[in-house]
């Protein structure tokens, strides 16, 4: 990082000074300042991300041919393991709250920090441990853990691989997450500012809201699921294991009932994210702002009652077949509500159309398609037909990667000005997105289509009439590999030569945009009195807010 | 698990005005969504439970009949008493009465390490009649029972180590008394590190009647 700026204009310094008794790496690891936290989590899983988009690069070059080189069999299903395992537990569940959440949650309520600073540090040094632990299973024991990133029962229990240790990574980062979903619901209840009633706050935070909700709710399930693993691996309890009077189904069920939450733990921050955006380039006030709200937590209610719908294939009574579908469709409604009111928030403002603006537009529309095909799955039949095919993955990267994904770059456009005090070539960030978008569709938009056509998900190669779609995805693979590293070397360069940012460079309403770029350490010289709704625009004499 | 790490900031919060920032009812909030976390934990459990006991009905009910009963109850009565302690202990933190709250603190801790004292003999006991998990005895048992006794172990098994882990959270709070760390107007660790052991308590509740009550 090039020197920041020491003081801002009040003569305080930012918070990217250090001003504690340490210097350099060490100050930053033993920070309990909630931005620097927000800033090691950047740091360490947009590293992880690289090397999980690295692992399916290599993926999709074994599926460029029908031919059975390049790699064993053995080594595919480590990578797609281990593919599986680093872009959900150390990516995408983290993924925003831990970033975004911890670096804009306590300021856009007008907080100093979280509710346990101390323990947000702890949280960043278990998602480590976790990581590091997870790195070790590839290394030791039989090898990398070949299950696929679900560890289902009976496989994980029999299997020579080093599940155990894989397990226990996964456990390690679920505590990290439990105890991020306890200091950001504490931190919403104590730490808003004088007037910031709960409907005066961002939607962002009700999104950071609704998701600590299922992390402290779902998690430990998962938790219990994977101890349960491991004492199967150890002691043979037999609970999983049908020559016992175990039952394997049982794992499933209790894995989803995580794992399904877990999606919602992913998406529902991205969408808060989405929403803040929109309203500060529309240059209006949110449309419809309780609907949103009130969407984000039906959405973590209702999600949390749809696991089953990953089992239709599994065995289930026929009434359990029909509620979770049903229970499925019905998920899909609040998540419309939510595409409605943003497309409603565009609708006669003065768009300024800018590069965060256009990464969350590309988000609204993946978003629609990974959503829909999520609908189409949840229909009994066509479910059957396309259960563990390319279909699903397709249609869970449309979600995960299209929509999380997308919405993290777009937070990231839309935030970094403020968290690094410096401004990215826009002109690179435009650039970027043709590659990302075409690579992106190329990719996944092929994945559907084999899906349809019946290709299984996870086999090691592939019957030759799949080639034409195989070869189309992994030349999307390349395109998408090529913006991702535009898109991401964007924003190193602006680290080290990037012009200074304005505080306030894209003219936001919300609290974040009315302190300094870099932020000071204390966030606010003084807590803000809030008197008004998160995002009026243009009223006269109330230009910002005061 | 409190504590600001801004000494110098002064107002957070909506009452608080001291010089330090310090947020007691935000505190037992976090502590309470942990408790909250154990629950969902020991949930998972517990829907494992239902659905195997309502699978093997007649296997549970004899697999039960081989636990000591007797041991189950002494143990209930060891926490539950213990529970008490604890709350005296709280008692006596807020009326300032530093020995008595240590003297509380350490009969809870000697009532939970009876726990386990008892319970480590019951299970050598299981272990020497050739019940444990993936026992040569237990593979000729019908399925149903060797389930039971895989949850038994897990459960209780679990259910031991957060007695040994609520344990260290006492000693450790001993130690903050005695260092005079928590005080009569300061004693929210006290009074967390108490709401941990009373749910450790509750789940010993419920596991009585599952296990030892189930013939």
């Amino acid at each position: 990082m090039s020197t920041p700026e020491r003081t801002d204009a009040h003569g305080q310094p930012s918070f990217l000074v250090d001003h504690g008794p340490r210097r350099g790496l060490l100050a930053w690891l033993t920070s309990t300042d909630h931005k620097r936290v927000g800033i090691l989590y950047l740091a360490s899983m947009i590293s992880f991300f690289i090397v999980g988009m690295g692992i399916g690069v290599v993926m999709r070059l074994v599926q460029l041919t029908p031919f059975k080189d390049l790699v064993t069999p053995q080594t595919y299903n480590a990578l797609f393991t281990l593919h599986g395992v680093i872009m959900i537990f150390l990516f995408v569940i983290p993924g925003l709250p831990a970033v975004f959440g911890n670096f804009f949650l306590p300021i856009l309520i007008g907080a100093k920090d979280v509710a346990f600073p101390r323990l947000n540090l702890a949280s960043w040094y278990f998602y480590m441990a976790g990581a590091i632990l997870a790195v070790t299973a590839l290394f030791t024991g039989g090898g990398p853990p070949d299950t696929g990133w679900t560890f289902y029962a009976p496989f994980s229990i029999k299997t020579g691989t080093n599940v155990s240790l894989a397990v226990f990574a996964a456990f390690v980062l679920g505590f990290s997450s439990m105890l991020t979903g306890i200091n950001f619901i504490t931190t919403i209840h104590r730490l808003r500012a004088p007037g910031m009633t709960w409907f005066r706050m961002p939607l962002f935070c009700w999104a950071t809201y609704s998701t600590a909700w299922i992390q402290i709710l779902a998690t430990p399930i998962l938790a219990i699921t994977l101890v349960l693993v491991i004492l199967e691996r150890f002691f043979g309890i037999g609970i999983f294991d049908p020559s016992k009077g175990g039952d394997p189904l049982l794992y499933q069920h209790l894995f989803w009932i995580y794992s399904h939450p877990a999606v919602y733990i992913m998406i529902l921050p991205a969408m808060g994210a989405i929403t803040e955006i929109l309203p500060t380039f529309a240059k209006r006030t949110i449309f419809g702002y309780k609907a949103i709200a009130f969407s984000s937590l039906s959405i973590a209610a209702v999600g949390s009652l749809v696991w089953a719908h990953h089992m239709f294939t599994s065995g289930m009574s026929g009434v359990a077949l029909i509620t979770f579908s049903l229970l499925t469709m019905i998920v899909a409604v609040p998540s419309a509500i939510k595409v409605f009111n943003w497309t409603a928030t565009l609708y006669k403002g003065s768009i300024d159309f800018q590069p965060p603006l256009l990464y969350a537009l590309t988000f609204i529309f993946l978003f629609c398609i990974g959503g829909l095909t999520g609908v189409m799955q949840g229909a009994l039949a066509i479910n059957v037909h396309i259960h563990d095919t390319y279909f699903i993955v397709g249609h869970f990267h449309y979600v995960m990667f299209g929509g999380t994904g997308f919405a993290f770059f777009a937070a990231l456009l839309y935030w970094f000005p403020k968290m690094f005090g410096k401004m990215y070539s826009k002109r690179v960030a435009y650039l970027a997105w043709w590659p990302l978008f075409i690579g992106f569709n190329g990719l996944y938009f092929a994945m559907l289509v084999l899906g349809l056509q019946g290709m299984p998900r996870r086999y090691w190669h592939h019957l030759p009439q799949f080639d034409t779609g195989h070869v189309i995805a992994t030349v999307g693979s390349w395109f998408l590999a090529l913006g991702l590293l535009i898109f991401l070397g964007n924003f190193v360069v602006a680290l080290f030569k990037g012009e200074k940012a304005e505080d306030n460079p894209w003219g936001g309403v919300t609290l974040e945009w009315q302190i300094p770029s870099p932020p000071p350490t204390e966030n606010f010289e003084e807590i803000p009195t809030i008197t008004h709704g998160p995002y009026e625009f243009g009223e006269p004499g109330k230009e910002g807010r005061a | 698990m409190s504590g600001s790490s801004y000494p110098e900031a002064s107002v957070q919060g909506h009452s608080e005005h001291g010089a330090e920032h310090r947020d007691d009812f935000g505190a037992k909030l976090g502590m309470w969504l942990f408790l909250v976390t154990e629950i969902v934990l020991f949930g998972g459990l517990f829907i494992g439970y239902s659905y195997m006991r309502a699978k093997y009905p007649g296997e549970f009910h004899h697999a039960g009949s081989e636990l000591n009963a007797t041991i189950g109850v002494i143990n209930t009565l060891i926490l539950l008493t213990s529970s008490l302690t604890m709350v005296l202990s709280l008692v006596a933190i807020q009326r300032g009465e530093r020995t008595k709250t240590r003297l509380f603190l350490a009969a809870t801790i000697v009532l939970g390490a009876a726990f386990l004292v008892n319970k480590s003999f019951e299970w050598a006991a299981k272990f020497h009649h050739g019940l444990y998990p993936n026992s040569p005895h237990l593979a000729t048992l019908p399925p149903g029972e060797q389930v039971f006794f895989g949850l038994y172990f897990t459960m209780t098994g679990l259910h031991g180590f957060h007695v040994l882990a609520g344990i260290s959270v006492l000693a450790w709070l001993y130690a903050l008394v005695s260092k005079g760390r928590i005080t009569q107007d300061r004693h929210a660790a006290l009074e967390n590190g108490g709401l941990y052991w009373h749910l450790v308590d509750v789940i010993w509740i419920f596991l009585l009647p599952l296990f030892y009550l189930a013939a």
